[in-house]
C-alpha cells in the first residue's frame, strides 16, 4: 500500500501519551501510535503486556479503567474479538446486520456473507457454525458497517493452524477491497509479517519496535527477507530467535 | 440428510466406540405424559381391585362420569370460565408488573436499589398471608382476588427474569455497544432474549402459583368459580371433582412448555 501518500493525510488514529493501568500497575505507560487511513497494523507483545488493554481503549471499552491520555478515532470503527459474540439466540443473518437501519440492511448483510463464504447460511443457528464459520460471520458483521478503523484482538487465536491459514487469506482480501485501517492483535509473529503493513511490538507499556513491513503479496514463510524480520521481531519480544 | 446418509451407504457395519453417557439420554417421546398414564392405570387397577374405599378416592370412571356430569351440566364451564378470567386478569397484570419490575432492576444501579430490596423483602411474605389485609383494603369482592393473584404472579416472575437477567454474559453487552446498538435495540435483541429462559421459569411457576392462589381465593366469599365448585364437591365429599382440578395445572404447564420449546429452539441444553 502507497504508505508515502497516506502519511501526509490526517491518521485514522492518534494515540498520545497514553497511560492505563489496573489498580497501582501502569500496563500502558505514554504510548504512542498513529495509523494511516487504510494502513494494516499488526500489534505484537507478549501475553499481558497491554494489547488488549490498548485495543479497548480504541474502541472505547474501557470505562472503568484508569488512565490519562489522548485517542482520536474515526467515528466508524468496528470490533472483532477472539470469541465470535455471535448472539445465540439470533440466526446468522440478523446477527450479521445487528443495529444496522434502513431497507437495504439484509441485502447488504447478504452480500457480506457471500464475501465471507457462507452464502445460504443466513438461516443457521450460531451453533451449528463451526468455529471458523462463526469467525467468518463476525469479520462479516464488521466490514458490513464500512469502518474507518477495524480493531481485532487474537481474532484467529481460537483457530486451528489450517483454519487461520484460510482466513489470513480471507482478511488480506477484504481488508484490500474495504479499506479500513486495521489494528490487528497477535501474538503470533508470522501471522504480523504474512498480513500487515507494518508491526508495531509494544514492550513495557509502549511502542518499542515500529517496522514496516516491505514485502510483497502474497509472502512466503520461505523468504530470506521474511525470516530477517521474524529475528527481528523475536528478539523484540524478547525470544531467543537462534 | 436422510438422502446424504443412503447416499453415502455401502455397508450396514456401524462398530464405533461408546462413552458412559453424563446427559439424561434422548427426550422419551411423549414421556411427559406416562408418568400421569402410569398412575392413572395403576389408580384404575386398584380400584376395580376393590383397594381403594371409593368414598376416599373414587374410580377413575367415577371420576370421568362425574367431569361428563360436570360438563352437561354446564357447571365446569362456567366454573371455569370465571376462575380463568380471574386469573387471566391477574396473571397479566402480575406478569406485567413483574417483568417491569425485572427490566427497572436488571438494567438501571437506581432501579436495583429502589426495586431488588423491597421484592426481596416481598418474596419472603407469603402472599396469601396478606388475604386478610387485601379484603380490608379492597373489599371481599372481585378486586382482592385479582389483586393478590398479581402480586404472587409478580413476585415469581420477578424473580426468575431479574435472575435471568442478572445472567447474561457481559460479553454480549459489550458486542451491543462496539454495533452502537439503542438502549430500545439493546434491550429487544439482547437483554429480553437473554432473559427469556428465566422468564419461563417463572411464568411456569407463576401459572401453578396462580391455580394454587385461586383455589383458597375462591373459597372465601365467592359463588362462582373451579375454587368454590372445589369447596362445594368438599362439603359433599364428591371427592371425584377435586380430581378433575389437577388435570388444568397439568394442561396449562404443558402449553407453556410447548411455546416455551418454539421460542427457545436456539438452545441445545440437557434437556434438549
Ligand atoms: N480488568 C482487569 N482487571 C485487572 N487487571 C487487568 C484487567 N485487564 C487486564 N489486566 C492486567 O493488565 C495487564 C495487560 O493485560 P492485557 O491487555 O489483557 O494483556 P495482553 O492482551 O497483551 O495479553 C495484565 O497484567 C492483566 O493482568
Ligand atoms: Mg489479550
Amino acid at each position: 500500500m502507497a504508505l508515502d501518500t497516506q502519511r501526509v493525510t490526517t491518521p485514522a488514529v492518534r494515540v498520545r501519551d497514553l497511560v492505563r493501568g489496573f489498580g497501582s500497575t501502569a500496563v500502558l505507560r505514554g504510548l504512542d501510535l498513529d495509523i494511516a487511513p487504510g494502513q494494516f497494523v499488526a500489534l505484537l507483545g507478549r501475553s499481558g503486556s497491554g494489547k488488549s488493554t490498548l485495543l479497548r481503549a480504541l474502541a472505547g471499552l474501557d470505562r472503568g479503567v484508569a488512565g490519562t491520555g489522548e485517542i482520536d478515532v474515526p467515528d466508524q470503527v468496528a470490533v472483532v474479538f477472539q470469541d465470535s459474540r455471535l448472539l445465540p439466540w439470533q440466526r446468522v443473518l440478523p446477527n450479521v446486520v445487528i443495529g444496522l437501519d434502513g431497507p437495504n440492511a439484509d441485502r447488504l448483510g447478504r452480500d457480506a456473507l457471500a464475501e465471507v463464504g457462507l452464502a445460504g447460511r443466513e438461516r443457521a443457528w450460531p451453533r451449528e457454525l463451526s468455529g471458523g464459520e462463526q469467525q467468518r460471520v463476525a469479520l462479516a458483521r464488521s466490514l458490513v458497517r464500512e469502518p474507518a478503523l477495524l480493531l481485532a484482538d487474537e481474532p484467529f487465536g481460537a483457530l486451528d493452524a489450517l483454519t487461520r491459514i484460510r482466513m489470513h487469506a480471507l482478511l488480506r482480501e477484504l481488508c484490500q477491497r474495504h479499506g479500513p485501517a486495521v489494528l490487528l492483535v497477535t501474538h503470533d509473529v508470522d501471522e504480523a509479517i504474512v498480513l500487515a503493513d507494518r508491526v508495531v511490538v509494544l514492550v513495557d507499556g509502549a511502542i518499542a519496535v515500529d517496522r514496516p513491513i516491505e514485502l510483497a503479496q502474497p509472502r512466503s514463510h520461505r523468504d530470506p527477507a521474511f525470516l530477517s524480520y521474524r529475528y527481528e521481531l523475536l528478539t523484540a519480544l524478547g525470544v531467543d530467535a537462534e | 440428510m436422510t438422502l446424504l446418509l443412503d447416499s453415502a451407504k455401502k455397508s450396514t457395519v456401524d462398530v464405533r466406540p461408546t462413552r458412559p453417557r453424563l446427559g439424561p439420554g434422548r427426550a422419551i417421546p411423549y414421556g411427559r405424559v406416562l408418568g400421569p398414564v402410569v398412575v392413572l392405570a395403576a389408580w384404575w387397577g386398584a380400584s376395580a381391585g376393590g383397594l381403594f374405599d371409593p368414598r376416599l378416592l373414587p374410580a377413575p370412571d367415577t371420576v370421568l362420569a362425574a367431569a361428563l356430569d360436570l360438563i352437561e351440566r354446564g357447571t365446569l364451564q362456567d366454573s371455569l370460565l370465571v376462575s380463568l378470567q380471574r386469573a387471566g386478569i391477574g396473571f397479566s397484570i402480575g406478569a406485567t408488573v413483574g417483568i417491569v419490575l425485572a427490566l427497572l432492576a436488571g438494567l438501571s444501579r437506581s432501579g436495583e436499589a429502589v426495586v431488588d430490596g423491597w421484592m426481596q423483602v416481598q418474596r419472603s411474605v407469603p402472599t396469601l398471608g396478606l388475604i386478610p389485609l387485601m379484603i380490608l383494603w379492597l373489599g371481599i369482592g372481585e378486586t382482592f382476588k385479582v389483586v393478590i393473584i398479581a402480586i404472587v404472579v409478580a413476585i415469581i416472575i420477578y424473580i426468575q427474569t431479574y435472575a435471568g437477567l442478572t445472567g447474561i454474559d457481559s460479553r454480549y453487552v459489550e458486542l451491543a455497544e462496539t454495533v452502537d446498538l439503542s438502549r430500545a435495540r439493546f434491550i429487544r435483541l439482547v437483554v429480553l432474549p437473554g432473559a427469556l429462559p428465566g422468564l419461563f421459569v417463572g411464568l411456569r411457576l407463576a401459572v401453578t402459583g396462580s391455580w394454587l392462589s385461586l383455589v383458597v381465593l375462591e373459597q372465601i366469599n365467592a359463588t362462582s368459580g373451579i375454587g368454590y365448585l372445589m369447596f362445594q364437591a368438599q362439603n359433599y365429599a364428591q371427592t371425584e371433582v377435586i380430581v378433575v382440578y389437577g388435570l388444568f395445572g397439568f394442561v396449562s404447564d404443558g402449553l407453556l412448555r410447548l411455546v416455551e420449546r418454539k421460542v427457545l429452539a436456539w438452545r441445545s441444553t440437557l434437556s434438549g
